[in-house]
């Protein structure tokens, strides 16, 4: 506000014989009249509209109207062209609920991997930045080397690797030998085929890991000593002080996780080389997804899923944040 | 505190001690444990490839680069420099891209009091939790309808515009950090918003640009989704749709070589976040970037 006032004043400057202060209560050299305002105002909507036009360009080009679309084929039996396409109504819906025989098991496995690897991920994440914020030595090498995972774990040379982990004569099972276990492939397996791709979830455990870490400092040191002058020990500080304190990070990294967790693709697309076996255990909601769209051609059907897909993002997402209600803590200190 | 008795400080400075000891032990375990998978396949990339599967422990008894040389060529007809080549165009295009796009629409989120400010940026945070699924398939009748199935223009042009919104948010937070009155004095001196941006904000904000930057360059490089639907002909393909390849062409044979390619399509992302560390990690506590 202040820059545009200034502005504003410079401007007037210049126009002054145009526009005579007609406001006798003004004290001399302070003049603003309204209409240059508005000018230097409209100058700088002008502007950021500038500014934002490639945003913009994409936010209706490729967002909101590609989403509309896709509402709009969710409706029809689109396969490719258009000229064969018919409005089929809630077809696509009643099928996906009530024929499509993969879709149910999609949806068990993804709400499965949800959540399991998410809890347990954050758990990690939470453990591991509490220890790591003890003013321990070589904090720095730590946190990259927790870290690394999280950027390598999208990529398929780790979809790859992690075939050769979890397979019959893989890592793991060497490892298993060595202590007399007898392993089995537990990529080839459906009772523990999912268990793989959560692990994988897990291992990158490092974003949050560094969320976590920036929260816990923020916590105030005074109430720690306040709470251990009360007689607090350390697990009663951990949950009466360190919990409240950082819930609305926790509440942040969840919503993160459950949101990237819903749309796990390319490790489960990889590992199971694209057809979500053994038996559909690893069949997630994007992949049914994906194969419906890309392999069938069933635009509109697939279009339907990924409406479904949304709304129960949407509905999971907004559960989490209305029952931060009773768990998450805005302390009075902090900033945001 | 300090007013402990003589008789109890040695104890307790030896039982702190030991706790630093005991966690020090936690976090090598648990990075360890961790790690081992990727350390294994680095090594494993320098054992001969009948090797690959034996051999569970870190130790290269005769080391070779005969994987990487075999790897390399391994995809009948393309040869990785190929893969490599167009994934090294498609992350520097996506950098440049999200780069301007995001710096131009930050400062206008940021700095300039604009009718209708609230609202476009709500809905740009919004535009966050929005799952790509649903986008993806009306995006795609989009890009086929321009005839761009199998150019890199669907991976490059969607980063011109500014649609990745967790960039525009780190940008925005960087943006409003810059004094005010720098910025008055630069309008005082008669500077336009294009000059203020350029010279100014640009300037004071290049720790976020570089976040940016690299995190661009790994999701883009790492992208798998979207080459995957979008790049039909083996020519075009980027590295993770080589690599997908590699697996299921190589069947049961070229271990060594698929893991020798592997750790290659890694080094540039492990690259990156080295030379960038302390911006990423920044990067990632505002704004929880992955």
């Amino acid at each position: 506000m202040v820059v545009t006032e200034r502005g504003a004043s410079r401007r007037v400057e210049r126009t002054q014989p145009e526009a005579p202060d007609n406001n006798p209560a003004r004290p001399p050299g302070v003049e603003a009249p309204t209409r240059a305002w508005w000018n230097e105002s409209a100058r700088t909507t002008a502007a950021a509209y500038v500014f934002l036009s490639p945003w913009l360009l994409g936010f209706f080009g490729i967002t909101v109207l590609p989403m509309l679309a896709s509402l709009v084929l969710s409706f029809t039996n689109f396969s490719g062209s258009f000229a064969r396409m018919e409005w089929v109504g809630l077809d696509n819906y009643r099928i996906m609920f009530t024929v499509d025989p993969a879709y149910w098991g999609s949806v068990r496995v993804t709400l499965l991997y949800v959540l399991v690897s998410v809890p347990v991920m954050l758990a990690f994440a939470l453990a591991v930045a509490a220890l790591l914020n003890k003013g321990i030595r070589a904090l720095g090498l730590y946190r990259t080397v927790f870290y690394i995972p999280s950027l390598l774990g999208g990529s398929v040379a780790i979809a790859v690797l992690w075939r050769f982990v979890w397979g019959e004569s893989g890592l793991l099972n060497g490892v298993l030998s060595l202590v007399g276990v007898e392993g089995r492939s537990w990529i080839g397996n459906p009772d523990t085929a999912l268990i793989t791709i959560m692990v994988l979830n897990v291992w990158t455990f490092g974003s949050p890991m560094i969320i976590f870490l920036a929260g816990l400092r923020q916590v105030p040191v005074s109430l720690y000593e306040a709470a251990a002058l009360d007689g607090a020990g350390r697990r009663a500080r951990f949950w009466y002080v360190t919990m409240p304190s950082i819930s609305p990070v926790v509440l942040f990294n969840g919503i993160l996780a459950i949101i990237g967790g819903f749309q796990a693709f390319t490790q489960v697309y990889v590992v199971s080389g694209g057809t979500g076996g053994p038996a559909g255990s690893t069949l997630f909601y994007t992949l049914l997804l994906y194969q419906r769209a890309f392999t069938e051609l069933r635009f509109g059907y697939a279009s339907a899923m990924a409406w479904v897909l949304l709304a129960a993002i949407a509905a999971v997402t907004a559960v989490v944040f209305a029952s931060g209600r009773f768990w998450v803590h805005y302390g009075e200190g902090e900033e945001r | 505190m300090s007013s402990a008795t003589s008789a109890r400080r040695p104890r307790s400075t030896a039982g702190h001690a030991a706790q630093r000891t005991l966690i020090h032990v936690a976090l090598v375990s648990a990075a360890f444990v961790m790690s081992y998978p990727l350390l294994w396949m680095t090594t494993s990339a320098f054992r001969p490839s009948e090797q690959v599967l034996i051999e569970d422990s870190l130790w290269v008894s005769n080391p070779t680069l005969e994987n990487f040389v075999h790897g390399w060529t391994s995809v009948a007809q393309t040869s990785f420099g190929t893969f490599f080549a167009n994934s090294l165009i498609i992350s520097v295009l996506a950098v440049v891209g999200n780069v301007t796009s995001c710096a131009l629409a930050a400062y206008a989120f940021a700095r300039l009091p604009f009718r209708g400010r609230k609202i476009w940026f709500a809905l740009m945070i919004g535009t966050i939790m929005l799952p790509y699924h649903v986008l993806l398939i009306p995006q795609y009748l989009l890009f086929n309808s321009l005839g761009w199935v199998d150019t890199f223009l669907p991976l490059v042009v969607p980063r011109f515009l500014a649609t990745e919104a967790f960039f525009v948010f780190l940008l925005v937070q960087f943006f409003r950090l810059v004094p005010k009155d720098l910025v008055d004095a630069a309008r005082i001196d008669g500077c336009g918003h294009a000059r203020i941006f350029a010279q100014i904000m640009v300037p004071l904000a290049v720790p976020a640009l570089a976040t940016t930057a690299a995190f661009s360059f790994i999701w883009s490089w790492n992208d798998f989704l979207n080459p995957l639907i979008y790049l039909t002909s083996q020519a075009n393909y980027t590295v993770p749709i080589g690599l997908a390849l590699f697996v299921d062409a190589s069947g049961t044979s070229n271990y060594g070589g698929l893991f020798a390619m592997s750790l290659l399509s890694l080094l540039p992302v492990i690259g990156f976040f080295l030379a960038f560390q302390r911006l990423l990690l920044d990067g990632i506590s505002t704004t929880g970037m992955k």
